[in-house]
């Protein structure tokens, strides 16, 4: 691994001006994707600023038919927290499944929204929930936030501070996780809230991405069977050596309904 | 070189380490602790699984600076007064290892699980291990051993 400087600031505004004033300065919050990137040598930074030295960003709320989650709350927390679980147990659930246990003990809400890589779980309950991200200066709708491969629509520089879901009716998800690394396959969220009726994918594309004419069709029925005959177009999907585009979508309408099923 | 500090087995240590330092250099190369191994230094096998303030992380994908002020428990804290703790008994009672090379790491994951699950079934052992592999022995007696061990643990011997 390249050396790099390694800071550890106490507050979100010192973050943001060591970020400002280094040449190529990342964010560290769990580091259980960076870390790995920049051991490859895919990473190099100037600079990491750890944000693991900033309080209170790892609290969890539910109020007002909302559940809050601060960016630096690990996946084990969310999956372990009673007031997720009563909340929104499908969001308790996908945490509660992504990686390993060491993993989960590390890794970050934050981090994974940041990130936004195309295989990742948070972006699909984001997404399906129709949540909110809150950055040190502004809000971004989830339906805003995803914009491509590895890409958001954070600025340089900006922190996230935390993720607001609406708690939903119903929400369910499934995914098909890659047998050796755990990485959905495909994984979709389904929810039908005051965010209206979403099927949200992630694995499939290049980030995640709503099905809207599986929304449509829950939207008149919510049942499994009322997707039955929906196609997803593989044009756009990703193709590697874990399955082609042609099997990502078919899986697709496969998770939605157990999905569906999940959600009750 | 920045100073790190924190507490590993009970003691307190501090080391200078660069930016770069991991948790697992740092307990290998510069305190000479090498029971925690470096497997695949990718975040994948679990060798190098040790405790940091009571939870169980890859110490081959955390900083060793993270671990500031952290209390850091390695599989040479598990033993007292020259007797084995219950879990890596029951490792030895059950031949729950071949090479030995993942059973640091399979014993410092097994020893959150039972905090969370004091009389863990067989699938929740399998799924908790999920990031932890071992090459020799096909799994079914380090299970077979983390049951045992819980068991131990739980008549308080």
């Amino acid at each position: 691994m390249y050396n790099f400087n390694y800071h550890r600031p106490s507050s979100v505004a010192d973050a943001a001006k060591l970020l400002s004033s280094a040449s190529e300065g990342k964010l560290l919050a769990g580091g259980q994707t960076l870390l790995p990137t920049i051991k490859q040598r895919l990473n190099k930074p100037s600079d990491l600023i750890d944000l693991g030295g900033i309080k209170d960003l790892n609290t969890v709320k539910v109020e007002g038919g909302k559940v809050v989650i601060g960016a630096l709350t690990r996946h084990a927390d969310v999956a372990g927290s009673d007031a997720v679980r009563k909340a929104i147990a499908a969001l308790a659930s996908l945490a509660g499944a992504i990686g390993d246990p060491a993993v989960r003990n590390r890794g970050t809400i934050g981090g994974s929204l940041a990130n936004s890589d195309p295989a990742a779980d948070y972006p699909a309950a984001v997404l399906g929930l129709g949540a909110t991200i809150h950055t040190n200066s502004r809000t971004i709708a989830a339906d805003d936030y995803f914009k491509g491969l590895f890409e958001t629509a954070l600025n340089p520089g900006e922190i996230i501070t935390a993720v607001s879901f609406p708690v939903p009716e119903k929400a369910g998800y499934a995914k098909f996780p890659n047998p050796a690394s755990r990485y959905a396959m495909v994984g979709v969220f389904v929810a039908k809230g005051p965010a209206g009726v979403r099927v949200a994918v992630t694995g499939a594309g290049a980030c995640a991405f709503r099905q809207k004419a599986m929304e449509a069709a829950l939207a008149k029925n919510w049942s499994a069977a009322a997707l039955d005959g929906i196609k997803t177009s593989a044009d756009e999907l990703n193709s590697d050596i874990h399955g082609s585009a042609e099997y990502r979508a078919h899986l697709i309408g496969v998770m939605a309904k157990r999905a569906v099923a999940a959600a009750g | 070189m920045p100073k790190v500090s924190m507490t590993v087995n009970g003691k307190a240590v501090s080391a200078e380490v660069e930016g770069r330092t991991l948790l697992v250099q740092l307990l290998r190369d510069q305190l000479g602790m090498t029971g925690t191994h470096v497997g695949c230094d990718t975040s994948q096998c679990g060798a190098c699984v040790v405790h940091v303030d009571g939870r169980s992380v890859k110490a081959c994908t955390m900083l060793a600076s993270q671990a500031e002020g952290s209390q850091v428990t390695t599989i040479e804290g598990l033993a007292k007064d020259g007797k084995l703790h219950p879990m890596q008994e029951a490792f030895r009672d059950n031949h729950g290892l071949q090479c030995g090379f993942c059973t640091p790491g399979m014993i410092m994951s097994a020893l959150e699980l039972v905090k969370h699950k004091p009389n863990p079934s067989e699938h929740e052992v399998r799924d908790w291990l999920e990031g932890n592999l071992c090459r020799c022995t096909g799994y079914h007696n380090i299970v077979k051993s983390i049951q045992a061990g819980a068991a131990a643990m739980r008549g308080g011997k």
